[in-house]
């Protein structure tokens, strides 16, 4: 039995529908990477999920219990999940205070607090400053007292919104070593929301890519990165080269595709004549000076049109007659003197096109 | 600006004599307005919150009249309470018309729009993730207006301390359902008002020195209360 279950599940405000018709299934021990958009509907769908709102139609099922049955129900639910908000609040009190909270209103014994919150206060590492004022603590701190807020009540399932997003670099990924080592130590269910489609990669056992209030697409990382269902999704894991065409010829799924004149090779089940998208990650363009006999299927000759160097990689726009856009370490960038104007030639292989049908056509 | 002078060395010699007639003038202010400041408070802090928290029809309007209320006189609610108490009203068999528990039941109409209204603008002012965090942490429906009364306390303090003076400085109330009966419901203000109609006016000046002195006294201890 799924630890969550949502069956038709909608949201709407006033004429705005927020989301619709979600369907999916959380197991026990697994983490959900909720990844999409601002505005795409993942905070909404948390907070229906822990039951702090109420959806407009549908059901939300928790551990196979459907939790529109009464409120103390949903009381009982929710205390078995926690929540942690995208802008987390601490309550005007002390770190301990703050996270004991949760515990005292399940009625627990002083004794048995005192010993869970040592505990939690050593996984977040705030031992030192639990007698702190919690709103005197910097936003990597306070997300730290909030997840240890939340994990003090031994949730089976743990919510968090947006973890780290406002935090600096090294507040976000020490979130991040916490979550992966409150998923390691305790095999908490976890569904997290995030527009870092990387984190959602690297925390996640499962994403689900959310669009307009809809899910796009779910599966596993891998799957939704190499294998995007529509250039929605394709453009949000990344994929940077979306080239539209029509599908010319078909033999033993490799098809070629005319985008305009110049035609790309590629492997697909799609028909003679239909359109369709021919979707190229940057990091499987190859940049080489002149065209040399290789097993890529498509090769164009290009001019730079423009490189942007971000840390050890370097991003480099080209005009073949369209645009491609590759992603090629610095330092070959510096030993192909890789500048605006420069005539290269871009290749990649049948295998690393990914072709989806265009909708509305 | 001898008389003040006057009225000032006077304050300062009975409060350092602690002259029997005056302090307990003084105590019995101080009783009155603290019994019906806590009591208005029992029920109007709660209650404040659950305006603030339930829907329900015609709420705008209800917070509208309790702020329309913050400035009825205090002579129409000491008419009220007469009439309510008076041997021809419904209460008048308790027989508690000019006793302090009828100058305590006044004071408390007079201050419970006052402690509502600021309730429910405390609260109101809370952010609303508060309440969510609340939720998501498993608190019930009590449990979650506790937690944002508490986050509201330096305006819920700030209402119950413009309560607590409202209350001890009005006058009306007190000599209308307490008649300003010597050592019995003769109040600070209803004493400042005898003394001064008799001309005795350093007395009076003294018995205000002391009145302001009590409210002083009182705030630092909810700005303390603030604090914590």
């Amino acid at each position: 039995m799924s630890l969550i279950e949502t069956i038709d599940l909608c949201q709407r405000y006033g004429e705005r529908d927020i989301l619709k018709d979600i369907n999916i299934k959380v197991e026990q021990g697994e983490v959900l990477a909720l990844i999409g958009p601002t505005g795409a509907g993942k905070t909404t769908l948390l907070r229906l999920i822990d039951l702090i709102d109420m959806p407009t139609s549908g059901k939300i099922f928790f551990d196979g219990v459907d939790t529109t049955a009464s409120a103390a129900v949903r009381l009982e639910i929710r205390r078995r999940m926690a929540f942690v908000l995208q802008k987390p609040i601490v309550f005007n009190m002390s770190v301990y205070d703050n996270i004991t909270y949760g515990l005292r209103w399940r009625g627990m014994a002083k004794g048995n607090i005192r010993e869970k919150a040592s505990s939690i206060l050593q996984l977040v590492d705030l031992a030192a400053y639990k007698n702190r004022n919690a709103r005197a603590l910097s936003g990597g701190e306070v997300q730290r007292v909030a997840i240890a807020r939340a994990m003090a009540v031994e949730p089976e399932l743990l919510l968090l919104d947006e973890p780290t997003a406002n935090l600096d670099p090294i507040s976000a990924s020490r979130i991040e070593e916490l979550i992966t080592g409150i998923i390691r130590q305790y095999s908490t269910t976890i569904i997290m929301a995030t527009h870092d489609m990387a984190q959602g990669q690297r925390l996640a056992d499962r994403i689900a890519v959310l669009g307009n209030g809809e899910v796009l697409q779910m599966g596993s990382s891998r799957d939704i990165f190499a294998y995007p269902r529509n250039k929605e999704v394709a453009e949000f894991v990344g994929v940077e080269n979306i080239i539209n065409g029509v599908i010319s010829s078909s033999q033993d799924k490799v098809v070629t595709i005319d985008i305009g004149g110049t035609i790309i090779e590629a492997i697909s089940d799609y028909a003679t004549g239909e359109e369709v998208s021919a979707c190229v990650r940057p990091e499987d363009i190859t940049l080489v000076m002149s065209k040399v006999p290789s097993s890529a299927r498509n090769s164009f000759n290009g001019i730079v049109t423009r490189t942007v160097s971000t840390g050890p990689v370097t991003r480099v726009e080209l005009d073949c007659g369209f645009r491609l856009v590759s992603l090629v370490t610095r330092r070959s960038a510096e030993e192909l003197d890789l500048k605006k104007g420069r005539r290269v030639c871009a290749t990649f292989k049948a295998t690393g096109v990914h072709v989806i049908k265009r909708e509305g056509h | 600006m001898v008389e003040i002078w006057r009225g000032l060395t006077k304050a300062v010699e009975l409060i350092i004599s602690f002259e029997p007639e005056v302090m307990g003038i003084a105590g019995r202010s101080l009783i009155i307005a603290l019994t019906s400041t806590l009591l208005a408070s029992l029920f109007c802090i709660p209650l404040g919150g659950l305006i603030h928290f339930r829907r329900f029809p015609g709420k705008r309007l209800v917070i509208s009249l309790i702020q329309t209320f913050f400035s009825i006189p205090t002579v129409a609610i000491g008419l009220f309470v007469f009439v309510l108490f008076s041997q021809a009203g419904p209460l008048g068999g308790l027989n508690l018309l000019f006793t302090p528990t009828t100058m305590v039941v006044g004071q408390m109409i007079l201050i419970t729009p006052i402690l509502l209204g600021l309730t429910i603008s405390a609260v109101s002012g809370v952010d609303k993730a508060i309440l969510d965090t609340a939720r998501s942490l498993g608190a019930s429906g009590f449990q979650t207006a506790i937690v944002v009364l508490r986050e509201a306390r330096f305006a819920v303090v700030a209402a119950v301390g413009m309560g607590f003076g409202r209350a001890i400085s009005e006058v009306g109330i007190a000599i209308m359902v307490g008649m300003n009966i010597r050592g019995f419901t003769r109040v600070l203000t209803t004493a400042i008002s005898l003394e001064t109609s008799k001309g005795n006016l350093e007395l009076s000046i003294a018995l205000g020195i002391i009145l302001i002195f009590i409210a002083l006294i009182i705030n630092i201890l909810l700005n303390r209360l603030q604090q914590r």
